[in-house]
């Protein structure tokens, strides 16, 4: 175990890197709130990736500098953004019907469980005194082509957060697509969870004694 | 002549009744016609089902209304934010009612409701919670549940834009859920930043045609939804 002590994983830049490698050029990308929003920092600058925000906007751009924030020109998480050059506003059923339509490429959200099938839990825990919020990731799951969930691979208790089945409410079934963690990178298959990618310093048995569902190697 | 200019929010909102729904536009405080809200406030309808996709901020706005116990229960998706207290509080008291629905799902029931299409079938909330007890049936081996249209007696809304015929054009992102809560309503009652004259407003660029719109009023300076939570202002004011 005292090995097992010292490996740290990849940080949330780090997992950000790792998605942004798999976007693209030419997709269209929804990123949710949190840890998916730094992924658009780290794409390739010979790739052009339009990134959709669900609230009316196609072709978000980065923050905007101090002092040029405008409070009706905002992302998904109530955050000020820009509009690149070749953006465009609309309504909510338009923005919708990118979702549903399967036109959006892929989506990167956060995760409170995935399950290795792929069912996503990501917003409710259940508790009765909580103020259920859903938002729009039900209907992203349901009708984006491609998802990809990128999460710490255990909660702070040191949970796992991939199961063979989620306790949490679901937001999908059988939608998730790949999951990167700080400690992997897991493809989401018909056959069950593959590691495509250890972290360093990170072994197949580390992983799977902090993963509550059955991983498989590639062959190699 | 038509012209649906009015003076005054309090004159646009003169007859929301007690029990009534009511969609008001806006995603957190982009949108919000909170001019509007505040003359509802004013007027002190009661009992009153609100469609909108959060429940406002700090205690100004649309969160004002609900503290001002105004609200029965709410439609949307998302009934927190950084500064929501107000909906939260009264929630865990069991005081307010929340139908909680996925945004898309939110948005297609309100266009529905203005397209004369009374339910459809979406594949968001499929084998969730939020489908428990609702209609589904397969198609193409997918499977789908059934959501019903949703209209309101009233639709606040703001925009950037408006003429005396009603058309409309909106400001960026703060265009949301406002075209489509206009179809929705059967009195739609809109604040604009500005009036302009009939023919100002290029036809290919109307966003919403006037005659989804019954009523405008010009608030030219609209209050500051942030910077009043900042200040920790109160509606009504103190």
């Amino acid at each position: 175990m005292a090995i097992a002590e010292t490996v740290k994983g990849w940080d949330r830049i780090q997992m950000a890197q790792k998605v942004a490698l798999d976007i693209p050029d030419g997709a269209y990308v929804n990123l949710g709130i949190g840890i998916p929003e730094l992924v658009a920092g780290f794409v390739p600058h010979d790739r052009e990736v339009i990134y959709h925000t669900e609230n009316g906007l196609l072709g978000m751009g980065p923050s905007p500098g101090a002092g040029y924030e405008d409070p009706e020109l905002i992302n998904a998480g109530k955050k000020c953004v820009t509009a690149i050059p070749g953006a465009s506003f609309f309504h909510h059923a338009d923005s919708f019907a990118m979702i549903r339509g399967r036109h959006i490429d892929i989506c990167v959200l956060g995760a409170l469980q995935v399950s290795s099938e792929g069912d996503l839990a990501n917003w409710s825990t259940g508790e009765a005194d909580a103020i259920p919020a859903v938002g729009g990731a039900m209907d992203l799951v349901a009708g984006v082509k491609t998802i990809f969930v990128i999460t710490q691979h255990n909660t702070k208790e040191g949970e796992p957060k991939i199961v063979e089945k989620c306790t949490y409410p679901l937001t999908g079934k059988k939608v998730v697509n790949k999951i990167y963690t700080d400690l992997a990178i897991i493809d989401v298959t018909e056959n069950g969870l593959f590691v495509k990618e250890y972290a360093p310093g990170v072994t197949h048995q580390y992983l799977q004694e902090r993963t509550a569902a059955k991983l498989s190697q590639y062959l190699q | 002549m038509i012209n649906k200019i009015v003076n005054s929010p309090a004159e646009a909102v003169r007859d929301i009744f007690d029990g009534a729904i009511v969609m008001i536009s806006g995603f957190g405080e982009a949108g919000s016609p909170i001019e509007l809200i505040h003359a509802l406030i004013d007027l002190g309808a009661k009992n009153l089902t609100v469609v909108s996709n959060n429940t406002g901020s700090g205690n100004v706005g649309l969160a004002a209304l609900i503290e001002n116990r105004q609200v029965k229960k709410m439609i949307c998706s998302f009934p927190r934010t950084a500064n929501s207290t107000v909906f939260p509080d009264l929630y865990r008291k069991g005081e307010i009612e929340l139908e909680l629905v996925p945004q898309g799902t939110l948005a297609e029931r309100i266009r529905a409701g203005g397209a004369g299409i009374p339910a459809f079938y979406t594949p968001a909330s499929v084998n969730t919670p939020l489908a428990d007890g609702k209609e589904t049936r397969m198609f193409n081996s997918q499977l789908y549940v059934m959501e019903h249209a949703i209209k309101a007696d009233f639709a606040l809304v703001k925009c950037k834009t408006a003429d005396r015929y009603g058309n409309l054009v909106y400001n960026k992102t703060a265009r949301n859920f406002g075209p489509i809560m206009c179809t929705a309503a059967d009195i739609t009652i809109v604040q604009a930043l500005a009036i302009a004259e009939p023919g100002g407003i290029d036809p290919e660029n109307v966003i919403t045609p006037g005659i989804f719109v019954k009523r405008v009023v010009e608030i030219q300076h609209p209050a500051d939804e942030s910077k009043l939570v900042q200040e920790n202002r109160r509606y009504p004011w103190q």
